[in-house]
């Protein structure tokens, strides 16, 4: 229970979340009208998104520090778990665009941005397929997903400041905390940013341990037969 | 410093001593320029500005992506092996990014030359316009020369190299297309100072992380 308290914390994070953001009331805007609930998933997934892609860096930098097999590990874990978010950000964000701004995939630098952004990641996955030798392959990953990162936060936060956007925040627009003023939605937005957050965490925990225990498995056979 | 400078040293004379990928690069964007003139059929001055400048950006991205993926592929493993005990790891990143840079401006340029020959020039602020072709070939040259010694260590590194370097390269290469249209368009020059600071701030972190991140690469 120590060790696992925050799983609980997610569950009434999320099971919040949802039910707030179907069920609560929110504030009236015009254009967005109902659909101003998907603030709760769509841009909390691209904050979850984040997260997860910088703790992956991260792990990168400390696997080239310490060469532990678990720290690469960890690192393509979070970074798989980043993907799905980013995926997930995708679609949230197209169905909401179909409603507000009329077309499911608009010619926006943003979302083509995060598009870009996910194709840097589809092909951090299959540098890792291209290697047979662990140790290589997560040494040359963890340098790719370092720089990857890189490249990634000009191209999602600069790139489409510097042009026209139908993002809020971007190109012009009033940036999102006109709607978020409202403190009622701000009293779901961050419990349910953590909560995706700490599921990502959770998904990718499972993850890499299961690897772990692929690992020693495989170890002990070899030794056995 | 000197490493550095002897190095590149060492490029420069390798390649003139053959001539192999420089020429084979070079007859590249000529046979590209020359198969996209053809094909647009057109009389001199008929593209719209935007498709001129768009056009002439991918070819040279094009030509990037295959000039730089050789040089790292160009060197037999017995030889990676005798550079690797006689000099560092970061004077060998720096002075092929020096090199890919250098390489990158001399094939922008003779690209550059050949496209407005053969397609028409509509350009209006031609000082911007080269400076923009210079910051591009900087920028695309630091990003792939980092990626070329990614892809080298895998195994289909060809694919590899491509799918890459498409993605991160895109960057750099929307900030360049939009600072050469402003410069087609002859705007103000101020007009540009936040395309160029980003494209030099992109340079700057690229280079850096090469120099801190290749010594890791190399242990192989």
């Amino acid at each position: 229970m120590k060790n696992n308290w925050w799983k609980i914390l997610t569950v009434i994070l999320l099971f919040y979340a949802i039910f707030q953001g179907l069920l609560g009331t929110v504030p009236r805007q015009p254009i967005l009208n109902e659909s101003i609930r998907n603030l709760y998933f769509h841009v909390t997934m691209w904050f979850a998104m984040i997260t997860m892609l910088l703790v992956s860096m991260v792990y990168s930098v400390r696997y080239l520090r310490s060469n532990l097999q678990a720290d690469d590990d960890k690192s393509a874990e979070f970074a798989k778990t980043g993907i799905l978010f980013g995926v997930l950000g995708c679609i949230t964000g197209s169905l909401w665009a179909n409603f507000t701004w009329g077309e499911p995939w608009p010619n926006d630098p943003k979302l083509n941005s995060a598009a870009v952004g996910m194709l840097i990641y589809f092909a951090y996955l299959l540098l890792r397929s291209s290697f047979e030798d662990e140790q290589r392959r997560a040494r040359i990953s963890a340098v790719y997903n370092i720089f990857a990162f890189a490249i990634f936060l000009p191209l999602i936060f600069v790139l489409p400041r510097l042009t026209d956007s139908l993002h809020p925040g971007n190109g012009g627009n009033p940036a999102f905390s006109s709607y978020d003023l409202d403190s009622q939605m701000r009293l779901v937005f961050y419990p349910a940013g953590i909560g995706w957050i700490l599921l990502g965490v959770w998904i990718s925990n499972l993850r890499y341990r299961t690897k772990a225990i692929q690992r020693i498995n495989n170890e002990r056979m070899e030794i056995a037969g | 410093m000197n490493e550095v400078k002897n190095l590149i040293w060492k490029e420069i004379a390798l390649e003139w001593r053959q001539r192999y990928a420089l020429s084979g690069v070079l007859l590249y964007v000529i046979s590209t320029v020359f198969v996209c003139y053809l094909s647009f059929n057109l009389k001199r001055n008929f593209l719209t500005p935007i498709v001129w400048n768009t056009l002439l950006w991918i070819i040279l991205l094009f030509t990037a992506v295959n000039a730089i993926a050789k040089s790292f592929a160009q060197e037999r493993h017995g030889r990676l092996l005798y550079y690797y005990t006689l000099s560092s790891p970061q004077a060998i990143i720096i002075s092929k990014i020096i090199y890919n840079c250098l390489l990158m401006m001399l094939l922008a340029g003779i690209g550059f030359g050949f496209y407005v020959f053969v397609m028409g020039n509509p350009v209006i602020d031609l000082g911007l316009y080269i400076v923009a072709i210079a910051l591009g070939s900087v920028g695309f040259a630091s990003i792939l020369t980092l990626v070329a010694g990614i892809a080298s260590k895998a195994e289909n590194s060809g694919t590899l190299m491509a799918v890459l370097s498409f993605p991160i390269i895109l960057p750099t290469l929307l900030m360049t297309i939009k600072l050469a249209k402003n410069a087609l368009d002859g705007l103000d020059r101020s007009v540009s100072m936040d395309e160029i600071s980003t494209l030099l701030a992109i340079d700057a972190i690229v280079i850096a992380l090469s120099y801190l991140l290749f010594p890791y690469l190399w242990r192989s």
